[in-house]
């Protein structure tokens, strides 16, 4: 017999109320991981300040991606283009900026106009045709995973293009996605002595770490903007609407096409974030960068509560999603765990996530 | 005050390839009447509401609103002229809270800074004093309009419908997955917007239904109207022998 939270809260009592959230899964879930974690893992520094950077940079990561896979879901439609589209963005930064010299300002704003534009593309494509938009997304997952490398080979012979790291001292734009901020704070911590600081080398002194990665300031940022797009807007409502039920929401006038569209460019703007940020920090850019980011997203999504089916879920929990997903991944291997294992922990937290999900659901939504 | 009808269909035929679901339909709907249109499945209900609220042009007839004849283009221009249509599925969805359902569209902002932010506390307070207006027992604002009874779904529906300036009510099959007790709530409803005013179109295949809130009574059978009759002039046993297509009920029993 499955929990009957129903017995347990009183029917229409203040604390069930605040209890019963899409994200209430997700919150569950990240207690238990970081319990799990705190209880095994204490003595491999997976908590200390660098440690926690780690697995924070890794959750950052899968925040930005899920965070626009979260929004399009409640829109009702799925992006499987996801990690292709971050390879194609890495690629065109490179391609334009090493080797054709241009600007890195210049490869970064265009690698957001060309995503975003495939992104409108396959909008487009899904809401003219009525096709499943799983089936349109993935036809551009070979699309542009197969443009991506026939462009870095025919224009480089090569699938990784680096050398972006010298290029881009001094660039305004590429601090915003590769730089770090705070290191003055972290600088003078470590002048005092309360954060760790490297003991010999060339960096003697410095604290090892040195500021807050932007990729962190990106997914913080774009959690914020997300969930009050979602839930304090006019915009947000139209987006609950146009996936909970399209033609009910067509009928009293909500411009469903156009709101699924945008969703379709805001996930591939996050796509676009993600793989500058990965570009700014490596150097560098390959061609099979990004490889299963969107199932990655949209596990993260209904971990946090949303309905595969869309009309429902959570920025917040998405990104709890995408946190529980980063810590267990590093966590394990703190913990010297077959990386193998992390696949089966996965599979496990998933089933088990959508299974209270979808009991939390049924009782906030009253669904039979 | 002008004693036009609200909205008038003279002699409106609709052709979808070779097929004639409508072969010339006129019906009169006046201020602050039940016009029930009843038929059987196929006679040409849906094809009618369609075509009156703009997502069908007709094949041939005219329509008349105020006494001008007008071509209702769209679904949009059909609200903005005030025919406001609740279907019977479509009405409202489920996965969102009751607040966000009824000002979906229209929702109600405040500035924050230089952002337009939604204004729950307004939204909120308008809506359960209307709903309390329209003897909806609303527990919560927030609560999903799945938690609703299917009753409850339909009375808030057309309460939303009214609330932003429907004149002209098109209910399609409103009651007919109704328990008794739900449907009688839908039909209080229904007649406390008629005395607001509202002229209503209540379409269904449920005689009864009809019976107990209507005014006049169109029977649409095989895409043509049998006549309108008026409460009074007409029974249930007629109404009913009419929707069947003129087959009198004695030969229907004995069909099976």
């Amino acid at each position: 017999m499955p929990i009957n939270i129903k017995n347990l809260l009183p029917a229409h009592s203040n604390f069930r109320k605040a209890m019963l959230r899409p994200d209430l899964g997700a919150i569950t879930g990240v207690v238990l991981v970081f319990l799990f974690f705190f209880l095994v893992a204490r003595d491999t520094g997976m908590f200390s300040l660098e440690g926690s950077m780690n697995w924070g940079i890794v959750s950052s990561q899968f925040i930005i991606i899920a965070v626009g896979a979260c929004l399009l879901m409640i829109a009702g439609e799925f992006d499987l283009s996801v990690g292709s589209m971050i390879g194609f963005a890495g690629i065109v930064i490179a391609v334009t900026s090493v080797v054709w010299g241009w600007p890195v300002w210049l490869s970064i704003i265009t690698a957001f106009v060309l995503s975003m534009l495939v992104g409108a593309l396959i909008g487009y494509i899904v809401v003219k045709t009525n096709l499943p938009s799983f089936i349109v997304s993935l036809a551009f997952l070979y699309i542009l995973r197969g443009m991506t490398i026939f462009g870095a080979i025919y224009s480089t012979q090569k699938t990784i293009i680096g050398g972006v790291t010298e290029i881009s001292q001094g660039d305004w734009l590429a601090p915003f996605f590769g730089g770090k901020i705070f290191t003055g704070l972290f600088q003078w911590l470590a002048e005092h002595g309360w954060i760790q600081t490297f003991v010999a080398g060339t960096k003697a002194g410095q604290p090892v770490v040195s500021g807050i990665p932007m990729m962190m300031v990106w997914a913080l940022a774009l959690i914020i903007f997300g969930h009050f797009l979602l839930t304090r807007t006019r915009f947000g409502n139209w987006i609950y609407a146009s996936g909970g039920d399209a033609q009910a929401a067509r009928h009293i006038g909500v411009p469903v096409n156009k709101v699924k569209i945008l969703m379709f460019v805001f996930t591939a703007f996050c796509a676009t974030v993600f793989a500058t940020a990965q570009v700014m920090e490596f150097g560098s850019a390959a061609a099979d960068r990004g490889l299963l980011k969107e199932f990655e997203a949209i596990i993260s999504v209904v971990i946090g509560g949303a309905l595969l089916t869309g009309g429902y879920g959570s920025v917040i929990g998405a990104a709890l999603g995408a946190i529980i997903f980063g810590v267990v991944q590093q966590g394990l291997f703190f913990i010297g765990v077959e990386s193998s294992l992390f696949r089966v922990f996965l599979g496990v937290i998933l089933l088990l996530a959508v299974i209270l999900n979808t009991h939390i659901r049924k009782l906030i939504t009253g669904e039979k | 005050m002008s004693t036009s009808p609200m909205m008038e269909l003279l002699d409106i035929k609709k052709n979808f390839g070779s097929v004639n679901a409508l072969k010339g339909v006129s019906m009169t709907i006046n201020k602050g009447e039940c016009h029930c249109l009843l038929g059987d499945n196929g006679a040409g209900k849906s094809t009618l509401i369609k075509i009156m609220s703009g997502v069908h042009q007709p094949t041939d007839g005219q329509i008349h609103i105020d006494g001008k004849s007008t071509i209702v283009k769209g679904p949009r221009y059909a609200i903005d002229a005030g025919i406001a249509t609740v279907y019977q599925d479509l009405a409202l969805i489920p996965l969102m809270s009751v607040s966000r359902n009824f000002w979906l569209g229209r929702e109600l902002t405040k500035k924050i800074g230089p952002i337009n932010v939604l204004d729950f506390e307004q939204c909120n307070s308008i809506l359960m004093s209307e709903m309390k207006k329209m003897g909806i027992q609303l527990r919560d604002p927030n609560q999903s309009v799945g938690t609703l009874s299917g009753g409850e779904r339909q009375s808030v529906a057309i309460a939303r419908a009214v609330f932003f300036g429907a004149k002209i009510l098109i209910l399609d099959e409103p009651t007919s997955a109704l328990g008794v007790y739900q449907t009688s709530n839908v039909l209080q409803t229904i007649e406390k917007v008629r005395a607001k005013g509202v002229a209503i179109v209540f379409i269904s295949h449920n005689v009864s239904h009809a019976l107990s809130v209507g005014d006049k009574f169109t029977v649409l059978c095989r895409g043509e109207t049998l006549g309108t009759a008026r409460r009074g002039e007409i029974d249930y046993d007629e109404l009913q022998f009419m929707m069947s297509g003129n087959k009198k009920l004695s030969e229907l029993q004995k069909d099976g």
